[in-house]
């Protein structure tokens, strides 16, 4: 249904007094089909209710609006019933999920904006702009709060790295992380990479960011006071990315490499830095009332949901907005994903002050429409409508869907299997043990985090390859500490135990650093929703999510959805990455993962229970992902957590290192070997009097346990304090000097392991295959 | 002792030095690197970062920023300067420090503590160490790996203009401990008058225990006593 040609004969841009004109379609629009609804992502049932809500045909450009708007990225339109049972609420924090990034009061009148978000689907196709524009996105969602960045953090999860594919994908990720994060500057303090056959042609690139500002500091992305200016800020507007929310919602297939690559932004870091500091003293400046991102679906989103959130609704002109190329479309220039753009509302009257803090930063800003009451989202090209759609309905009318779909039985079957055949070491214990701690999984990531700037700005505390990042709140004593975690074997098994342990270990590590943990960042990465075994997964994983959180009284402040990590029509695990921030008072008190001094008795804090479900020993000994993954025990771990935050407030603890991927055997490597370059290795003389079998006890991942040490003449008091909250505590040893062995007895057996062997083993694997 | 920090758009450490010259007991004061005067600074930091992104190649464009002539008469007139890594790299582009830094040998940038040697304790930077001092202290750059031709190299050693060295534990400057290929092991040199430095190491990154290291702190402390005894003297 071709419309009429529009006529050169618009209203003058800018003033329109009557009753607006109606949207026309442009001369070169194609017709609204079936097929070309189809390809926007759109059922028929979803344009059927476009068509309620305009009263007509859209036109393509707001055909395309729609598809960006309604899409899994921007819309949640398949998780958002299922996000609402989350807890959300606590006394300290300040903003929740809905805006650009969580905020919690992390006292001494500071407050924290943080969020983690994934850029999967464009690092699969160009690992190194894919990953790099991610950072740069995170980034940006935290600055919009007004908070300045301090650290980052990234999850990582790939195909194993004997694949050639796998490790291109690997080595331009990292590259593209270090590359901006590096020249924007700041620290990356920690994270996760993970490493398994599920994730081989879809690879999970999730990155995280916190901030720093004063509580009173905050601003939001509203558009506010009617008559107010809308401004373009920062990089010019191109081609690049468009569709990229859509693009994020869909499928890969075979042949997407060349296919997809327009759809892949291109990242400027400098561009970044001075946009990061042009919107701190432009926010600090007064001159605006709101400021976001033009992330995913660009000048859409942003616009729209400034609208949405203060009831308002926007015009602008995409004319006016800057652009890198002639003959820009404004369908083009509406869903463009340029990096490095910024919609600003500023106070009507103070677009030049804007303007001047821009070009000190050698930044445009161009003012490009206004705020107004008519609570509809007007978008003009010359003057002439191309776009008028009631804002809210974009943004609140998404459909969502709640579907309850069903266990795969692929997944019931490998974790019903009976893994007791596969228990017995085939070669031995000490074969075992070298082989678990030189899997990549457990291997140092000193390859990854040393092309990362870890140290800049002057207040990374603890840096990566501990349990917890740590960064200190400028000019204060005060601490903020986070970790990324998610074990998608555990998730893949028994999604619900998986989610929940992923909340448990995140919390885990952070507690072992001497924090409180206080709130959890999500990204939730899943394959099509529109699969029945992918609804049984989310749902579950959910569910799981919202009990640990509960529980643990860390509230879920926002995240994101990532779907359609599939490539013909195979399925990533499911990974619910969690990111959890907790709170130290006195960053002096950071309590760290190394064993120190010669004659430390060493602790294990938690029962064992030998859960070799869905464990590193059992994939990396028999290839196999099966079994029923640990449980979590609620009750006994946050007992454990709060008895370790207690011993560390009465700095009682030397060391503390948390159990989980690897099972004892990687803790125990860990804390003998302490830190590279810096540290210096001790040996442990290790004996275990528990009857489980060898290897569920050195590589069962069961949650809830820690290994710590205390000096000598503190044993007693660790000992009545574990025993006061409840917490069991089994001294397993001693620490020995440097350059020793670490030895270890079971009831059935005895292993010596050299510190050069676990050196090679632990800090050789990954340089070893990647160089 | 008013102590300039040029920041260039891109600069990512002037903060750390900031704090770093407070630290040691003098004033700093941020100058953007549009302006064309220093304002009667008394010595002048150019802190790490990548100034002007690093397009074309680190420093390359830095060096003709409006700040930039002044820097060049300050060190001209003899005054004290110091430049970190990115800095580093600066002052090397403006022709104020001789050689180049060039892409690190394994290709990739790197983050992680390093030590370095300190080769002489007679300059103004440095009254602080003891000569023969290992210093542990952070690295953070993709462009370390310090060249000169032979002439300059041999001029640089026979006149010690040398002023740190990558090292190990026992101080050796072995070809193990040299991170990214510099020639020499080579950390930080002085200009032949001894005024400028420059170091690819962060000392700005080692000034309190907390975060690992103090091993830089003296740096800075040295440059400000210096700067002390310049003003009674």
């Amino acid at each position: 249904m071709p419309g009429p040609p529009a006529g050169n004969g618009g209203a003058p841009a800018g003033d329109s007094t009557a009753a607006p004109a109606p949207p026309r379609p442009r001369p070169g629009d194609p017709p609204i089909t079936p097929e070309l609804v189809d390809d926007h992502g759109l059922s028929p049932d979803e344009y059927a209710q476009v068509r309620r809500i305009l009263g007509r045909e859209p036109t393509f450009t707001e055909l395309g609006v729609f598809s960006a708007m309604w899409s899994e990225h921007c819309g949640y339109k398949n998780s958002k019933r299922l996000l609402r049972l989350l807890p959300t609420q606590a006394p300290w924090v300040i903003q929740g999920p809905g805006e650009n990034a969580g905020v919690i009061d992390v006292g001494g009148g500071w407050a924290l904006a943080f969020k983690i978000e994934s850029h999967n689907h464009p690092s699969a196709v160009e690992p190194y702009q894919g990953a790099a524009t991610g950072i740069g996105g995170i980034l940006r969602d935290v600055f919009t709060m007004g908070a300045r960045p301090v650290a980052t953090l990234n999850s990582l999860h790939f195909g194993d790295l004997d694949r050639p594919r796998v490790r291109y994908l690997f080595g331009g990720v990292v590259k593209g992380i270090g590359d901006y994060g590096n020249c924007v500057g700041i620290p990356s303090t920690g994270g996760e990479v993970y490493f398994d056959r599920g994730y081989e042609d879809n690879p999970i690139v999730n990155a995280m960011c916190l901030g720093l500002m004063r509580t009173d500091e905050l601003i939001r992305g509203t558009a506010e006071g009617v008559g107010n200016t809308l401004m373009a800020v920062g990089a010019r507007t191109g081609r690049d990315g468009i569709h990229g929310a859509t693009f994020a919602s869909e499928e890969l297939s075979e042949g997407d490499d060349e296919a997809s690559r327009p759809q892949v932004q291109v990242g400027d870091p400098f561009t970044e830095k001075l946009l990061l500091e042009a919107s701190l003293e432009l926010i600090a400046s007064g001159h605006i009332v709101g400021i976001q991102d033009m992330g995913a679906a660009g000048l859409t989103s942003s616009g729209v949901e400034m609208a949405g959130r203060s009831g308002t609704g926007v015009e602008m002109d995409v004319a006016l907005v800057p652009v890198r190329e002639e003959g820009m479309t404004p369908y083009e220039i509406l869903l463009s994903e340029s990096q490095e753009r910024m919609l600003v509302v500023a106070a009507a009257g103070n677009e030049d002050a804007v303007r001047e803090i821009l070009e000190k930063w050698e930044l445009e800003a161009e003012t490009i429409g206004r705020v107004t009451a008519t609570g509809s989202f007007r978008v003009l090209e010359g003057g002439i409508a191309v776009a008028d759609i009631p804002a809210l309905p974009l943004t609140e009318g998404c459909p969502t869907y709640e579907r309850h779909g069903a266990e795969g039985d692929e997944v019931r079957a490998l974790r019903e299997m009976d893994i007791a055949p596969y228990v017995e070491p085939p070669a031995g214990l000490e074969d075992a043990f070298l082989r678990v701690v030189g899997s990549p999984n457990v291997a140092s990531k000193q390859w990854v985090y040393e092309q990362y700037d870890t140290t800049v700005r002057g207040n990374s505390v603890e840096r990566p390859g501990g349990d917890a990042g740590v960064i200190r709140i400028p000019g204060t004593a005060r601490g903020v500490a986070a970790s990324t975690d998610c074990n998608g074997r555990h998730t893949y098994l028994n999604p619900r135990r998986g989610a929940m342990g992923a909340v448990a270990e995140a919390a885990r590590n952070v507690a072992c650093t001497g924090a409180v943990p206080m709130a959890v960042t999500n990204c939730l990465n899943f394959g099509s929703p529109l699969k029945p075994h992918i609804q049984h997964q989310f749902r579950e994983a959910v569910l799981g999510m919202r009990d640990a959180c509960a529980y643990l009284e860390t509230p879920v402040t926002g995240g994101n959805v990532s779907f359609y990590n599939e490539t013909d029509g195979k399925a990533v695990y499911p990974t619910p990455v969690i990111g959890m921030i907790g709170v130290i008072d006195d960053v002096e008190a950071v309590v760290r993962h190394a064993f120190r001094d010669p004659g430390d008795p060493i602790f294990l804090l938690g029962a064992s229970t030998g859960e070799l479900g869905g464990s590193e020993y059992l994939y990396v000994l028999h290839g196999l992902v099966a079994g029923e993954p640990p449980p979590v025990d609620l009750a006994a771990e946050r007992a454990l957590q709060r008895c370790i935050l207690a011993m560390a407030q009465l700095r009682l603890l030397k060391s503390a290192h948390d159990v989980a991927g690897g099972g004892l055997a990687a803790t125990l490597t860990e804390c003998c070997l302490g830190r590279p370059r810096t540290g210096r290795s001790v040996g442990a003389n290790v004996r275990f009097t528990d009857p489980l079998p060898d290897a569920d006890l050195l590589f069962g991942e069961d949650h809830g346990r820690v290994v710590a040490t205390c000096a000598p003449a503190d044993e007693e008091r660790l000992r009545r304090l574990a025993a006061d909250y409840g917490v069991p505590c089994e001294r397993i040893g001693t620490v020995t000097g440097p350059g020793a062995p670490l030895e270890i007895e079971t009831e059935s057996s005895a292993l010596r392991l050299e510190a050069e062997t676990l050196r090679d083993r632990y800090y050789g694997v990954i340089p070893e295959i990647m160089n | 002792m008013n102590v300039a920090i040029i920041t260039f758009p891109g600069s990512n450490c002037d903060q750390d030095c900031h704090r770093s010259v407070e630290l040691a007991g003098g004033s700093p004061r941020y100058v953007w690197h549009r302006e064309t005067s220093l304002g009667g600074a008394e010595a002048v930091i150019v802190p790490g970062g990548f100034a002007h992104g690093d397009y074309l190649r680190p420093g390359a464009i830095a060096r003709f920023s409006p700040i930039m002539d002044a820097v060049a008469d300050f060190a001209r007139a003899g005054g004290l300067i110091v430049g970190i890594c990115n800095g580093f790299q600066v002052l090397c582009e403006a022709g104020l420090l001789p050689g180049a830094l060039l892409r690190n040998e394994s290709l990739c940038f790197q983050s992680h503590h390093c030590r370095m040697r300190v080769e002489r304790s007679d300059t103004a930077f440095t009254a602080g160490y003891r000569e023969g001092q290992v210093l542990g202290i952070p690295l953070s750059h993709a462009d370390g790996n310090y060249f000169a031709d032979p002439d300059t190299l041999a001029a640089l050693e026979a006149e010690r203009r040398v002023v740190f060295r990558y090292c190990d534990a026992r101080g050796d400057a072995s070809p193990d401990a040299n991170p990214n290929g510099s020639l020499n092991n080579i950390a930080g040199i002085v200009n032949a008058r001894g005024n400028v430095l420059g170091m690819m190491p962060h000392p700005d990154r080692a000034i309190e225990a907390v975060l690992g290291s103090v091993d830089g702190l003296p740096l800075f402390e040295s440059l400000i006593g210096a700067l002390a005894r310049a003003e009674v003297a």
